[in-house]
């Protein structure tokens, strides 16, 4: 209780700057938050789906907020030049969990809205509450009722019925600064009825060895028919500890992919909470870890089949090294009535080290009685007959090492709908393997000291 | 080229070689022969490096080199080559990255520039004639979903690529057809030449009738028990090994 009543007397103390800072539509779930925040309190290690991650060691440091929204003297548009190779993407940008505006940015179709939450919340207040904390469930965990307590912007990206943007939308999450500083950021898509939508999310953080603590909580709204991508792919220093709870409704037919990759990090928990609440909803939800020195990585997830005729499909891969410690827990939740369901999960495992350790837990809690369902836990080692067979070949150990672990992520690659990214991921992962740099060559971030 | 003198070798402790003696010099054609169970297989491992199989005494000389000393990549760069008996799957390398890495590893080993991608493709489109492997295998992740005759002649179009200075087939021609078998021989017959040498491990006479050997020993029990020409094969094929064991005294 220590860590999180820093934040309960800071919201109390200083209320009306937040809201004054925000917008009413986000102000007005601030009690409602509070309420949660008391009750559900931090997730202790003692909760059984929090086992592998002390998320209130995580929240106990004396962080700063920037309440007051200061605009910290940056241009991420200037610093940040990503080049995925023929990846031509809508840019924004969140500096620690203030929205930069870009006005570089091509025309959109009519009615689409893409930008700060707060600034739309502003301006279209009616829209923006129609959704807004609607997705999210704020008795999850504390994590979610304490980031809707205390954010104050975020991004928001809204597709009107049958509108299709072809161009993939990116937010690139840019962390840095001098002094240990708290980030909660929110983000709201919402893909009306046959819309079709692509959204890229990045996270970068300069190594400074500087204390960051991020919270992110995602709420997507697919609509009936719609397709929406969504990829997360964090690229964090080591002194960052993130915490994310992204939660998806889907209504009738429609068709999400949710891809969460970490390639670097310092602490990392990463809960899926997916609804499949229509008939004919399609669900891809996977993802990657790699992790060396003494990062963690932790997901957890959980598909709810409420409806018949649905299909999901789950895959996660740990690659871990050295200490690293990985964690997955997937539960799919079919509920009584929801026949012809098909829901498949796997999550298979590389312990490259004998230190590294590798926790996970399927579960399938099923109360129909016409579905297929299946689940699959591996974790293993690198195999010993190719690695031979390769040195055969003349292949250096440490290179084919490499060309394995490169392998074993190749599936969560080759889930990518988007053909650019996968060519980016791929280099990405190369390189993250190859002890390299894995950001992008010309992206120099830089933020503000 | 080769220099093998009194090797001892041991897995999980149990003794497998018990001192095999064999040299080999540059353009002949060894056959080794041997009831199940009496080291052949070992012999390959123990010549390539795996880690799995323990050198108790003796020694390997190649090219003046000591082998034995050598990691399995560089006595790849020092022309050693195995054809595996049972190739290995490898889910997601394809056979492309797998080759242009080896080629270029063995190039690095030499300090020669890498390989261009033209370069490479026209090699693997010239060394895949060879065997006539179809061109959808070469795209494929490693010996993944390929037939047993397809894996071998896999292993073929690997030789072929990396032009080994010894080359050692074991049991190539198990699991094949006599199709397979004569376009795996005749690769491997293509690939000959004076300045390379083969050895060739088999339990049957058959590939022989096509990889024509120059000498033919019989392993047994971890020894090479008896040596000789051609004809020793021939012989085998009609006698059986039951032959040697009752030279042997065992029978």
């Amino acid at each position: 209780m220590q860590a999180l009543q820093q934040y309960i007397d800071l919201y109390r103390a200083q209320r009306e700057v937040i809201d004054h800072h925000s917008a009413e539509v986000l102000n007005v779930l601030r009690s409602e938050a509070l309420r949660w925040v008391e009750t559900c309190g931090l997730p202790t290690t003692r909760h059984e789906d929090f086992h592998h991650t002390d998320i209130e060691a995580l929240y106990a440091p004396d962080y700063g907020l920037n309440i007051t929204r200061i605009e910290l003297p940056s241009q991420p548009h200037e610093a940040f030049r990503c080049d995925v190779p023929n990846l031509s993407t809508q840019l924004y940008f969140l500096v620690g969990d203030n929205f930069y505006r870009n006005e570089r940015n091509r025309e959109l179709p009519e009615g689409v809205l893409i930008g700060s939450l707060r600034d739309m919340a502003i301006d279209y207040p009616e829209l923006v509450s129609r959704y807004y904390g609607k997705i999210a469930d704020m008795s999850k965990d504390g994590t979610v009722a304490l980031n809707t307590l205390m954010t104050q912007d975020g991004f928001f990206l809204y597709v009107p019925r049958h509108v299709v943007l072809d161009r993939p939308i990116q937010l690139v999450n840019i962390i840095g600064g001098n002094v240990p500083m708290m980030h909660n950021r929110r983000i709201l898509v919402v893909a009306e009825e046959g819309a079709n939508v692509k959204l890229l999310v990045c996270d970068h953080s300069e190594e400074n060895g500087i204390d960051q603590l991020v919270t992110q909580v995602t709420e997507i709204w697919a609509g009936e028919g719609a397709v929406v991508d969504y990829y997360n792919l964090e690229e964090n220093a080591t002194s960052v500890k993130r915490v994310t709870s992204t939660f998806v409704h889907q209504e009738a037919a429609s068709n999400v992919l949710v891809n969460g990759i970490t390639l670097r990090n310092g602490v990392t928990r990463d809960n899926y909470y997916i609804a499949l609440d229509g008939e004919g909803c399609e669900t891809q939800l996977c993802g990657m870890a790699i992790a060396d020195g003494e990062k963690s990585v932790d997901v957890y997830s959980h598909i709810d089949h409420r409806k018949a005729h649905c299909n999901s499909n789950e895959l996660f891969k740990f690659v871990l090294d050295e200490n690293a410690v990985g964690s997955f827990a997937g539960r799919i939740l079919v509920r009584e009535g929801s026949q012809k369901t098909e829901a498949y999960q796997s999550n298979k495992n590389l312990c490259a080290s004998p230190t590294a350790h590798m926790y996970t837990k399927p579960q399938l809690e099923i109360y129909a009685d016409d579905v297929k369902c299946s689940h699959g836990a591996t974790v293993g080692q690198l195999d010993q007959q190719a690695l031979f067979y390769m040195r055969t070949r003349g292949i250096a150990e440490s290179e084919a090492r490499l060309l394995l672990q490169f392998a074993f992520m190749s599936d969560v690659i080759e889930n990518v709908r988007l053909d650019a990214l996968k060519d980016r991921l791929r280099q990405l992962v190369e390189k993250r393997f190859r002890g390299e740099l894995s950001q992008c060559q010309h992206c120099t971030i830089r933020t503000h000291k | 080229m080769l220099r093998i003198e009194d090797l001892h070798a041991n897995i999980n402790g149990k003794e497998i070689l018990k001192g095999i003696n064999l040299t080999v010099r540059p353009g002949e054609v060894h056959a080794i022969m041997g009831p199940n169970g009496s080291g052949k297989s070992t012999l390959s491992a123990v010549l390539t490096g795996n880690p799995a199989y323990e050198v108790t005494k003796g020694e390997v000389e190649f090219y003046g080199k000591d082998l034995l000393s050598l990691s399995p990549e560089d006595r790849s760069h020092e022309g050693l080559f195995l054809s595996f008996q049972y190739p290995v799957e490898i889910p997601g390398v394809s056979m492309v990255n797998f080759m242009r890495a080896a080629i270029n590893e063995l190039r690095k080993y030499r300090g020669e520039e890498p390989m261009s991608a033209t370069d490479f493709l026209k090699l693997m489109r010239e060394k895949r004639a060879i065997v006539e492997l179809d061109n959808k295998l070469a795209s494929r992740s490693v010996n993944e979903g390929f037939s047993g005759g397809e894996k071998k002649r896999n292993e073929i179009f690997q030789m072929a690529m990396l032009e080994p200075r010894l080359s050692i087939l074991d049991e190539t021609d198990s699991g094949l057809d006599i199709d397979a078998l004569r376009i795996v021989a005749e690769g491997v017959n293509k690939l000959k030449s004076d300045n390379n040498a083969t050895i060739v491990i088999t339990h049957y006479q058959r590939l022989l009738d096509y990889i024509a050997p120059d000498y033919v020993h019989v392993l047994y029990k971890g020894r090479i028990v008896k040596s000789g020409g051609p004809e020793l094969a021939l012989e085998l094929e009609e006698k059986g090994y039951d032959w040697i064991k009752k030279e042997l005294g065992e029978i």
